[in-house]
C-alpha cells in the first residue's frame, strides 16, 4: 500500500475540518471541525507508525493520547458552549453583542 | 495493487465524503450523525493500518461518547435544530480559499517528503492491546500520568463552567 494513500485522506479531512472551523456560525459546528482535524492528525500518526514498523509504537501511543485529549477538549468545549448559551441565548461564534452589560450584572454566571 | 489498498481507498472515500457532508450540512443533528460515519470509516482505516487497539478506542470513545456528548449539548441548549439551523458566517468564501490552499499545501509537502514510500504489508507489526500496553506502561508512562492529571483538570473545569453562579 502506498504511504501517500492515508496521507491524502488525512490532508482532505484536515482541510474540511479547517473549513468548518473558519466558516460555520454555530459553536458546536466549530467543535465538529476540530474533531475532524484531530482525526486527520491521528490518521497521519498511525500511518507513519505502520510505515516505520515502530517497535515502541510511538505513533499509536500518541494517537491514544490524542483521543483522550479530544475527549477532554470536547467536554470543556461543550461546557463553554452551554455557558455561552445561558449568558446570551444563542451559540453563535460570530456577530455577538459586546458582553459589557453581561459582566455588569452577574458576570460570575459565565 | 493489493486488496488492502483497494479497501483502504474505498473507506477513505467514505470518510472524505461523509466529512464533506458534516461541514456542509444544513442541520446540526445531521452533521453530528454524519460525523459518526466519518469516525467509523476512520476506525476502519486504523484496522487496515494494523492499529487494532486504536481502532477500538476510536469506536468506544469517539463514536460512543463524543458524539453522544455533542447531541446532549444540543438538547440541553435547546437551540433550534431544524433546517437552516447551521448557517455560515460571512467568512465563507475566504474560509473555502484558506481550507483549499491548506489542503493543497499539506498534500504537496507530504508528496515531496514521502511520495514514493510504500507500506510493506508483510513487515507491519499489528498494534495489539498487549504491545500497546507494553509501549505505554514502559516507554510512555510519564505522558500517560500527565494525561490523567489533564483529564482531572478538564473534569473540574467543566463542572465549574456549567455550575449556575450563586449570588
Amino acid at each position: 500500500m502506498p504511504l501517500m494513500l492515508p496521507l491524502v485522506v488525512s490532508c482532505g479531512l484536515f482541510g474540511l475540518g479547517l473549513y468548518a472551523v473558519l466558516a460555520r456560525r454555530h459553536a458546536v459546528m466549530v467543535l465538529l471541525g476540530i474533531e475532524l482535524m484531530l482525526n486527520a492528525a491521528s490518521l497521519n500518526l498511525v500511518a507513519f507508525d505502520t510505515w516505520w514498523a515502530d517497535t515502541v509504537h510511538t505513533g499509536q501511543s500518541l494517537t491514544l493520547f490524542v483521543i483522550a485529549l479530544a475527549a477532554a477538549e470536547i467536554g470543556l468545549g461543550l461546557a463553554i458552549v452551554l455557558a455561552l448559551f445561558r449568558a446570551v441565548g444563542n451559540s453563535d461564534v460570530d456577530g455577538q453583542e459586546p458582553p459589557t452589560s453581561l459582566l455588569a450584572e452577574g458576570g460570575d454566571e459565565l | 495493487m493489493t486488496a488492502v489498498t483497494v479497501v483502504f481507498a474505498a473507506m477513505g472515500l467514505v470518510a472524505l465524503v461523509s466529512a464533506f457532508l458534516v461541514v456542509t450540512s444544513d442541520q446540526i443533528i445531521h452533521a453530528a450523525l454524519w460525523l459518526v460515519v466519518t469516525l467509523g470509516a476512520v476506525a476502519g482505516l486504523y484496522v487496515l493500518l494494523a492499529a487494532e487497539l486504536v481502532a477500538w478506542v476510536q469506536v468506544l470513545i469517539y463514536m460512543g461518547s463524543v458524539v453522544v456528548l455533542l447531541l446532549f449539548a444540543l438538547m440541553l441548549t435547546r437551540t433550534p435544530t431544524g433546517p437552516g439551523s447551521a448557517t455560515v458566517t460571512r467568512n465563507q468564501p475566504l474560509a473555502t480559499v484558506v481550507a483549499g490552499a491548506t489542503t493543497v499545501a499539506l498534500g504537496a509537502v507530504m508528496w515531496a517528503g514521502f511520495g514514493g514510500e510504500v507500506i510493506d504489508e508483510d513487515e507491519v507489526r499489528v498494534g495489539t492491546a498487549a504491545r500497546l500496553g507494553d509501549a505505554i506502561f514502559r516507554t510512555w508512562v510519564l505522558p500517560f500520568e500527565v494525561l490523567s492529571v489533564v483529564l482531572l483538570a478538564a473534569l473540574v473545569g467543566a463542572i465549574v463552567l456549567t455550575r449556575r453562579g450563586e449570588r
